[in-house]
């Protein structure tokens, strides 16, 4: 099985019903994409999937093989980080910080779609994303300035 | 491990330099911090600073950090005693060999203890910097100045690792040294951004579940169906057959390893087992089951009989029972552990409230003293007073043990759900009365199951009686964020509106009337002003009001929320809410714990509830199970009071414990429905009028 994360190449033999975050976490050790509750409905594990936020556990990896994937450690360029992981760390969006990676990658996906999203469209944006420790406040601030 | 000739798992007096290199260090001992008047032996050390010679400072407490950010506020206190940037300072934290003993991370006891004793041991340092330079120098101990890292005096200028190259001392507690003022603080009282932060926003940080060590496999564990059932037999050898896999059976454990969760996964679902269940109490009888089940209470009979007396003889009554439901913590990283043997000696490596808590299952799970076990805390993908115990520690330390491999073990959602622990369900039920004028006359007050925490009235009442019965939980409890207070001050708090009603006075001027304590009569007026309490309420909309005190600090939350009546729909318009915790070390991180704490009480409040029926969970998954999201998010105003002239007190629980009264209130403002239940509406509030 091949498949290609952050612009490289990697051949994987895994088996069958192995998720893309599996994958990415235990076969390609890229653990910034979090397991969170195994359903697609808290976000932790999302990637960019052809731009797309996917959560990647609900994902089979077999099911990706020609697309690009786009995970968190992606992002940063010549050790800069991603505006909207800069934006993260001025808001201080987080508490424990476990959700950041996959609302970070929501983010970047809506702002893709939506330069300048309203705070009513950000919160619809990023219903699938949890954040335990709720500072959801402080998230759609970086988010709006991302 | 890091230093194989350091056999015993801790640091003590005697090894310290051996392993952590020269330079100066300070001992701070629990008797230090509580004054118990023990000696001050190795294990009684409560934290340690030190100045190496390449002048690293290195503060070492057993507290974890957990997403509450006293990494950076513990970091802050020292480098202010010190006279250094924060970032010259490294937190160890959490480490049964690297850090003295700490009995956990709960209870908002970090800032308001070990906060205030780090200081006084970083200021001690800082003295004896001074003295060990005048002696050096040979000059008077005031003609030398310890300032932003540099001890100048005669005519010389040394950093402090300078200053400290070649020793090897370890300085006393100086009890007499004198602390920075609150209003003379320039590291600590700053918005310092979260310490690490960048590796956060990068996903570099390793939570225990990122963690990999060489020669690993992921273990699985066979769980029951229900709660009580028990194992009659199990079929292992299609999990056998998976390749890679191996069994491990001790009694009614069985577990697997494997090179991948994947197939460990695989194999458990290949395990036919028959179980047999055993009667188990279910949601829709629980509050009865709670009472009948309670440890009666004969004390205080005299108090109970006049406040009865007193509750009969006045006009103005309130009597209500109060049902609160199991709710779960559902700290986004659920329980992992890697655990580690190597010549009977275990290293374990997992996300913990109290890794020496942990250090202490494990050590009797395996009777092994202690010394041969190290437990070790990375900071952790959040707990909310829901990580206190080590179940995937000793899981995956039994895997490893019986395979001789390192085992990593990450529970999944469901098992979080269904096996950690909850926070306590609890009924409370609640007599009082007052009178014509408005003082309250009696007030009798019973909890059943929830706990003590919050259970006493701040409000003046001439007659109390104020009792909590611990009962048999069916289902698995602990702590939780201000734990029985979220319970007990949703009582005390609608019954304060129920009679404000009753009487016929505005809610807020009714609690100022009867309450004595200056900073809760503040923070209810705080939030009061901010929110524009006395403003005009358009038509459907409902104001609410309620407030709290825990462990010296205080919240006042105040609500609007708007009911549709064509529609049902209650929706929480806007919050507004006051908090004093004393003198804040940092305003930035003290806003998140507010805001995230009342947010994540609004799930509680509204919806949150654990679904069960003979033994089983049955909403045991984030799509069944809800918890606050975006939508759900209201836009919220917090006032911080920084009261420099007090110490500052802890603030992970407080300001958690007003928001599900204040929009109890405000519903009944908008509506004329009084609710007596929490959740407040699972279902819209159709269902529960």
């Amino acid at each position: 099985m091949k498949i290609n994360v952050n612009s490289t190449d990697y051949t994987l033999d895994v088996p069958d019903n192995t998720t893309l975050l599996d994958a990415l976490r235990v076969h390609l050790n890229l653990t910034g994409s979090k397991y969170g509750c195994g359903e697609g409905a808290c976000g932790a594990c999302k990637v960019l999937i052809d731009g797309h936020a996917v959560p990647s556990c609900i994902t089979l990896v077999a099911s990706v093989q020609n697309k690009a994937i786009l995970t968190i450690e992606g992002l940063e360029k010549d050790g800069k980080l991603h505006p909207m992981q800069q934006a993260f760390l001025d808001a201080d969006a987080f508490q424990c910080a476990y959700c950041s990676s996959g609302m970070i990658m929501a983010a970047i996906a809506l702002k893709a779609r939506n330069p300048k999203p309203s705070r009513q469209e950000i919160v619809e944006a990023m219903q699938g994303n949890i954040c335990r420790c709720c500072v959801y406040p402080r998230i759609i601030n970086a988010i709006t300035h991302g | 491990m890091d230093n194989p000739n350091i056999t015993a798992h801790t640091v003590t007096r005697r090894n310290f330099f051996k392993l952590l290199g020269g330079g100066v260090a300070i001992i701070l001992t629990w008797s230090d911090l509580f004054a118990t008047g023990e000696i001050a032996d190795d294990k009684s050390i409560a934290a340690w600073i030190h100045i190496q010679e390449n002048g690293k400072i290195t503060v070492f407490t057993g507290k974890v950090e957990v997403g509450q950010n006293i990494r950076t506020s513990l970091a802050q206190v020292v480098a202010e005693e010190l006279s250094v940037p924060v970032n010259d300072i490294e937190m160890i934290m959490g480490d049964t060999m690297l850090t003295p003993y700490d009995r956990g991370t709960y209870g908002s006891l970090t800032t308001p203890t070990m906060g205030p004793q780090l200081r006084k041991a970083a200021a001690s340092l800082k003295d004896a910097l001074a003295d060990m330079a005048a002696a050096e120098w040979k000059t008077d101990k005031q003609s030398v100045k310890v300032k932003d890292g540099k001890v100048t005096g005669a005519g010389q200028t040394l950093s402090y690792g300078e200053l400290t190259k070649g020793k090897k001392i370890t300085i006393p507690l100086n009890d007499k040294v004198t602390l920075t003022p609150a209003e003379q603080w320039t590291v600590a009282g700053t918005a310092v951004p979260k310490i690490n932060g960048k590796n956060f926003v990068s996903g570099k940080h390793k939570y225990v579940s990122d963690m990999a060590v060489p020669g690993m496999v992921y273990g699985k564990i066979l769980r029951a169906p229900s709660y009580g059932a028990s194992l009659v037999t199990a079929n292992v050898d299609k999990a056998k057959a998976s390749p890679g896999v191996t069994v491990v059976q001790e009694k009614n454990f069985i577990g697997v390893t494997a090179p991948d969760p994947q197939t460990a996964a695989n194999a458990i679902a290949r395990i036919d087992a028959q179980w047999t269940p055993s009667p188990q109490p279910s949601k829709a009888n629980i509050f009865a089951y709670l009472k009948d089940n309670a440890r009666q209470n004969d004390s205080g009979k005299s108090a109970k009989e006049a406040a009865e007396k007193a509750f009969a003889a006045s006009t103005i009554q309130v009597k209500q029972n109060f049902e609160v439901q199991y709710i779960a913590h559902v700290p986004l990283e659920p329980r992992a552990a890697i655990a580690i043997w190597e010549n009977g000696e275990l290293t374990v490596w997992t996300g913990t409230q109290r890794p020496f808590g942990v250090q202490e299952e494990l050590a009797s799970a395996f009777s092994i003293p202690k010394e041969k076990i190290r437990v070790i805390m990375p900071d952790t993908g959040s707990a909310y007073g829901g990580k206190h115990s080590g179940e995937a520690a000793v899981e995956a330390a039994k895997l490893a043990k019986a395979v001789g491999k390192p085992v990593k073990l990450v529970w999944t959602r469901e098992e979080e759900f269904k096996w950690a622990y909850l926070r306590p369900g609890g009924l409370v039920e609640v007599a009082a009365s007052a009178n014509k004028d408005g003082s309250i006359t009696s007030w009798e007050f019973h909890n059943y199951n929830s706990g003590n925490a919050g259970i006493d009235t701040p409000y003046e009442a001439a007659n109390t009686h104020i009792q909590f019965h611990p009962s048999n939980t069916p289902l698995k409890q602990g702590s939780y964020r201000g734990l029985a207070a979220t319970a007990n001050i949703f009582a005390i708090e609608s019954v304060m509106d129920d009679l404000a009603r009753k009487l016929k006075r505005d809610p807020l001027e009714f609690r100022l009337s009867n309450l004595k304590d200056e900073r809760l009569k503040n923070v209810l007026q705080s939030a009061a002003t901010k929110f524009g309490w006395k403003k005009e309420k358009k038509a459907g909309h409902g104001y609410g009001i309620a407030c709290g005190f825990v462990k010296n600090s205080y919240i006042a939350t105040c609500v609007e929320v708007m009911h549709d009546k064509a529609t049902e729909e209650l929706k929480v318009i806007r919050i507004t809410a006051a908090y004093d915790c004393g003198a804040i070390v940092n305003p930035l991180h003290l806003e998140s714990q507010t805001l995230g704490a009342i947010l994540q009480g609004l799930g509680g409040a509204l919806f949150e509830e654990i679904d069960f029926m003979d033994g089983k969970i049955l909403n045991a998954s984030l799509s069944s199970y809800r918890v606050p999201r975006f939508t759900d998010i209201p836009p919220l105003d917090i006032v911080l009071i920084n009261r420099k002239d007090l110490p500052s007190a802890g603030a992970g629980e407080t300001p958690i414990v007003a928001i599900a009264p204040a929009i109890r209130n405000a519903i009944l403002d908008a509506t004329g429905i009084k609710l007596y239940t929490l959740p407040l509406i699972p279902q819209g509030l159709k269902t529960n009028s």
